[in-house]
């Protein structure tokens, strides 16, 4: 495809699909939201399909009817903003640009749940939004406090720990300790910060209630597919020849169809997902759909063009995990230590070839036995990357 | 200030709670950009806890560094996608202007160079955050311009 | 009642209660699930997944140790997946773990050893990823040895469960993880009391006793010195676990024979001192209680015990504020030494300096009180060397007796002798009790007024535990104490002791005598104690502790004859000079947050 037809195809799907980025005035916004019954808002977001954005895909609905009937005296909206997924900065550009829609959405999960409480953890490389978002925060909570609303936001700022984007460990950073996920269950909306029923959302997840809410399930729905409902924010980088790098696309396209719009075509792999994400190659762009029936996405996609080593990427991801794991279970620390060393050495001749298939064993032991998600998918690359270029890890 | 009442400062305004830990430590590295021993038993005492539970909770941290580090810290992404649009030559430019190599810091103090985790303009790479402030789509030319506002 | 759970493991039907892990579930099939991280003591970690299981419509494996049983729950033990995820597990371990096993002080008592026997994992199968640590053997007490570390924070969470010390944190993240005092300095320069409880708990042998074995074995090969052993009251019900006895066996006749065949030429029994130690206490106590009560003097009560030297070096630190409320008497470990190197050397004619001064004891943290500088009232240091119970287990196996056909003997005279009062100063409770039986009868001329002097309140496992008596018929001394009602308390494991111990600092304790040990369950949950440890096992021994007790001639610390003699022969009278001297000790304000720059 040449480049004004991409560019054209880019521009008629932005104007298809315009939920997040939108500029809108929202001033009615909280009224006709607090307006609304906790039951009506519930059986939107239900209505809707929306699955968390964060990569996981649980139901929205789901988590705020659990946190809902959860009886506690106190309970806890938690915007997940610790985006650390290399490859990943749509959370940014969403706080950056569109603040005004992540607050009501707190806000209306804070209204299903029966939260007083919310809190933004903000991930300390990105204190530079602080100022702003403060502002923009301090304005909110002002706003509903004078329509009468108990409810109010707090900012709280990571520290510089990946895992800490896993929602027990994130609460586990709130409450101020080491950033290490809990066993579960319990479930954070039963038991979660400070054991008391929470809902943990991503910032995007957030932004799309808000705007379920406001303009109902049905501009979301009608996008995507049964499983994969609406749009979603995606970060593209590596080997295309765009910069702009975020964009809403709709879910359910092929690879092959998204590379054809982000790249000049000579792309070999695509890393769906980031670090913990799948690696697929350029023979199953075609019959892999992104989204939960394909490889579900936090939002990375990150191109690789035939001159890339993949060797050098998985090196680069397995680097990541042994640095970023918790190092609390030992599938996740010594495994992604494991994996690391096993290609060093297989590269270098000191195992033999077949020993990446004692890795690629030890990698599907990691991810049925690590005690959190991140643990579990921390293999995800190693696994892909060894079965679709094992030749590029030999030699 | 000394770092006494810095730290007391800080107890006091977030509260003497054990959850207040993590914020108490950022406001001393953003003081004194890293926790020193003194520092560190000066928290455990105000948050009655133990020493060793407050280093225990800082060395998880990145940005919570319980090693001297320079006035200014540069942190250069060290991720695949930066790496891809040519992080090595910026690094090896930030290296000469400054005389030290990533992972040290400069002898009159002023600088500690870093290599981090993504820090999120993987579209724009390389990108590095110096202190709080980020700089991205980098060249050898602009990166060390960037260093130099800070001489 | 609590709500019931059905669950299927491997396809048997099992209830349990709410509440109940599958873990749990499992051991009351009988089922055996490996552990690793898990320990009965301390609250679940989940992080080792040696535990993993196979969960029904569930692509992972959940940690049985972590996973709540669920009604309907079909889990399998023993799969394909489940076998193989172990041995992964258990392989990784090795590969991060120091392997040189046969060199390791916990060789043949190590979890890990057990679990990459049992299921057959070559210790290759992953590299070597093990990082260069060094040993620290600083602390007198506690050596750490990183390089052996399964990270299972079992240390961890001991330290900040049930002694709320919190000496040991993890730190660092992934590859970097690694168990860390503040700073990792050394073991000897934090805030560490020394007891042993992380030795108790640690699967492998990253966390051991300092162990003095060769140093015990060359002052018996030395001819030129003159060896005596002491034993302590708990060691007595605990030896019999290293050396194949059932848990909560007496071998205390035994253990006096072994100890001579050994080679020492003295077999006392720290009991005699136990007992003399309630004689110093009991009247200091009433001496605190006649300067309150009758004198109006502002005198520091309720006065602590003393004989617990975890519990001494934890008040210093993060309790100096109520030192003075601490008992000034020596531990009957350090009244020994002082007394052997004076009384029983001048008795026997003996130089002592030639005198080498051996305790066994169920403690760690006695390696270090006999270490302190100020244990030296004999002119000498007063206990030259402190071995566990597991130490003394090792010398006797290395000795080849065979320990349980062994006839039984009595200690030697001058410091031997002793009472059933002193045997239960090993279980939570026993100093209150001693300390009653013989207070009591000093005031008022009579015995306590408990069935069998078995004074039932002051027992059990709670972790605090009060009682009162009333005073009543009180000598004419002690008029002044009619009717009175003394109020007691009793805690173990520091956890604990730290609730009694704020009361008194904030001015606001009720009590007038408190009791605290900081092991749980007293000296016979020691960390000198064989492993492993439970509650169950803990159990057995004081059930041991107060037959023992109930066996014996005399049961009241006045009664010992020897004590009796000693009085006339040597110390004159309680809280006399001499006793001043030789029996009585002071504390170091030691302080949680020194600077700790050295």
């Amino acid at each position: 495809m040449d480049s004004s037809t991409r560019e054209r195809r880019i521009a008629e799907h932005k104007k298809r699909v315009n939920l997040i980025f939108k500029k809108c005035v929202w001033d009615d916004f909280l009224d006709r939201a607090l307006e609304m019954s906790p039951e009506d808002m519930l059986e939107k977001v239900k209505e809707s399909g929306l699955r968390g954005r964060g990569g996981a895909g649980f139901p929205t609905w789901l988590k705020w009817k659990f946190a809902r009937e959860a009886e506690a005296d106190e309970k806890y909206v938690i915007c997940n903003a610790d985006e650390g997924e290399p490859g990943t900065f749509k959370d940014r550009a969403i706080l950056q640009e569109q603040a005004g829609k992540v607050l009501p959405g707190m806000l209306v999960c804070a209204k299903v749940i029966g939260a007083e409480k919310g809190f933004i953890y903000l991930r300390g490389e990105y204190a530079y939004l602080l100022p702003a978002l403060s502002q923009e925060v301090e304005n909110f909570n002002e706003k509903i406090r004078e329509k009468g609303e108990r409810f109010s936001i707090e900012i709280k700022l990571g520290s510089g720990a990946y895992v800490c984007g896993e929602e027990t460990a994130l609460i586990e950073s709130l409450e101020g300790n080491r950033g290490e996920p809990r066993n579960k269950p319990p479930f954070p909306v039963s038991e979660g910060y400070l054991g008391k029923p929470t809902v943990v959302h991503n910032v995007e997840t957030l932004v799309y209630a808000s705007i379920i809410i406001s303009e109902g399930p049905e501009c979301f729905k009608s996008l995507g597919t049964s499983d994969s409902a609406g749009a979603k924010v995606f970060c593209i980088s590596g080997d295309t020849d765009l910069d702009e790098g975020i964009y809403e696309l709709e879910m359910g396209m092929t690879i092959k169809e998204f590379v054809e719009l982000f790249s000049d075509g000579d792309i070999k792999a695509v890393q769906v997902g980031g670090a913990s994400g799948h690696c697929v190659p350029r023979k199953k762009f075609a019959d892999t759909i992104i989204g939960f029936e394909g490889v579900p996405t936090g939002g990375s996609m990150v191109l690789f063009n035939s001159s890339r080593s993949m060797y050098n990427v998985l090196h680069n991801y397995l680097e990541f995990f042994e640095e970023e794991s918790c190092g609390q279970c030992t599938p996740c620390r010594i495994g992604c230590q494991q994996l690391l060393k096993g290609i060093e050495a297989v590269k270098s001749g000191e195992k033999p070839s077949e020993y990446l298939d004692d890795l690629v064993k030890l990698a599907g032991m990691m991810k049925i036995s690590a005690k959190c998600g991140l643990g579990q998918s921390a293999a995800n690359p190693f696994i892909s990357i060894v079965e679709h270029f094992r030749e590029e890890i030999m030699y | 200030m000394s770092p006494e009442d810095l730290i007391s400062r800080s107890a006091e305004k977030h509260g003497r709670e054990r959850k207040n830990l993590i914020p108490i430590l950022q406001d001393i590295v953003r003081e004194n950009s890293y926790l020193s021993e003194e520092a560190m038993v000066s928290v455990a005492r105000e948050l009655d806890i133990s020493p060793a539970e407050v280093y225990g909770v800082a060395t998880f941290y990145s940005f919570l560094d319980t090693k001297p580090l320079g006035k200014n810290i540069i942190r250069i992404c060290k991720t695949i996608i930066c790496y891809m649009h040519g992080q090595d030559e910026v690094i090896r430019a930030i290296e000469d202007r400054l005389k030290i190599k990533l992972g040290e810091t400069t002898p009159d103090g002023e600088f500690s160079f870093l290599p981090t985790n993504c820090i999120g303009h993987c579209h724009k790479g390389p990108a590095m955050l110096i202190n709080d402030r980020v700089y991205s789509s980098l060249t050898p030319e602009t990166a060390v311009r960037a260093v130099e506002e800070y001489i | 009642m609590s709500e019931k759970i059905t669950l299927k493991i491997n396809n048997i039907d099992v209830t349990v209660s709410a509440g109940a892990t599958v873990l749990d579930a499992a051991r009351k099939l009988k089922i055996k699930i490996p552990t690793l991280c898990n320990h009965p003591d301390i609250c679940v970690a989940g992080n080792c997944r040696v535990c993993v299981v196979e969960q029904k419509d569930s692509g992972a494996l959940p940690a049985a140790c972590a996973t709540p049983a669920a009604e309907g729950m079909e889990i399998h033990t023993n799969t394909r997946r489940v076998r193989e995820a172990r041995k992964a597990v258990i392989s990784l371990l090795l590969s991060e773990h120091n392997n040189d096993c046969l060199r390791c002080y916990k060789n043949g008592n190590c979890e890990l050893q057990e679990l990459a026997t049992e299921y057959t994992v070559e210790a290759d199968r992953y590299i070597s990823i093990l990082k260069d640590y060094g040993v620290d053997k600083s602390s007198p007490s506690i050596q750490k040895d990183d390089s052996k570390c399964v990270r299972c924070q079992r240390c961890v969470r001991t330290c900040a469960n049930l002694q709320d010390v919190s000496a040991l944190w993890i730190s660092g993240k992934g590859r970097k993880n690694k168990i860390s005092t503040f700073m990792d300095k050394t073991i000897d320069y934090v805030v560490c009391t020394n007891c042993g409880q992380c030795v108790n708990r640690c699967p492998t042998g990253a966390l051991t006793e300092k162990n003095y074995i060769e140093e015990v074995w060359g002052a018996i090969d030395d001819p030129s010195k003159h060896v005596v052993v002491q034993t302590a009251p708990a060691v007595r019900v605990a030896l019999g676990e290293v050396l194949g006895c059932e848990t909560g066996s007496r071998v205390t006749g035994k253990m006096v024979t072994v100890l001579k065949r050994l080679g020492f030429d003295r077999v006392f029994d720290t009991n005699f001192t136990a007992d003399l130690t309630i004689i110093e206490e009991g009247h200091e106590l009433l001496r605190r209680l006649s300067e309150k009560l009758r004198d109006g003097k502002d005198v520091p009560l309720p006065q602590f015990t003393s004989c617990s030297p975890g519990w001494i070096k934890y008040a210093e630190h993060v309790f100096p504020e109520i030192l003075d409320y601490l008992s000034t008497c020596k531990s009957p470990q350090q009244m020994f030494g002082a007394l052997a190197k004076t009384y029983y050397a001048e008795k026997a004619g003996i130089d002592p300096a030639d005198m080498v001064v051996v305790s066994v004891m169920p403690c760690t943290a006695k390696k270090f009180e006999a270490a302190r500088p100020e244990m030296n009232s004999s002119g000498f240091r007063d206990v030259d060397c402190v071995i566990t119970t597991r130490e003394l287990g090792h010398m006797i196996k290395q000795s080849g007796i065979d320990f349980n056909n062994l006839e039984e003997s009595l200690c030697d005279s001058l410091l031997g002798a002793h009472t059933g009062a002193a045997v239960i100063f090993g279980a939570t409770g026993g100093v209150m009790e001693a300390a009653l039986r013989t207070a009591y009868e000093v005031v008022t001329g009579r015995a306590v007024p408990f069935e069998n002097l078995n004074i039932i309140p002051v027992r059990g496992m709670n972790g605090v535990r009060e009682a009162s008596v009333k005073i009543e018929g009180c000598l004419s001394k002690w008029k002044f104490l009619e009717g009175a009602e003394l109020k007691l308390a009793i805690a173990h494991g520091l956890v604990n002791a730290r609730k009694l111990a704020k009361q008194v600092a904030e001015g606001r304790s009720p009590y007038h005598f408190i009791e605290i040990m900081a092991c749980p369950g007293g000296c016979l949950g020691g960390g000198g104690q064989p492993i492993p440890t439970n509650m169950d096992i803990r159990m057995k021994r004081m059930d041991a502790i107060y037959s023992e007790d109930e066996s014996l001639e005399f049961r009241k610390s006045h009664d010992n004859p020897e004590v009796i003699r000693i009085y006339e022969d040597f110390l004159k009278e309680p809280l006399g000079k001499r006793s001043h001297k030789l029996l009585h000790t002071r504390y170091t304000e030691r302080g949680r947050y020194r600077t700790l720059n050295r």
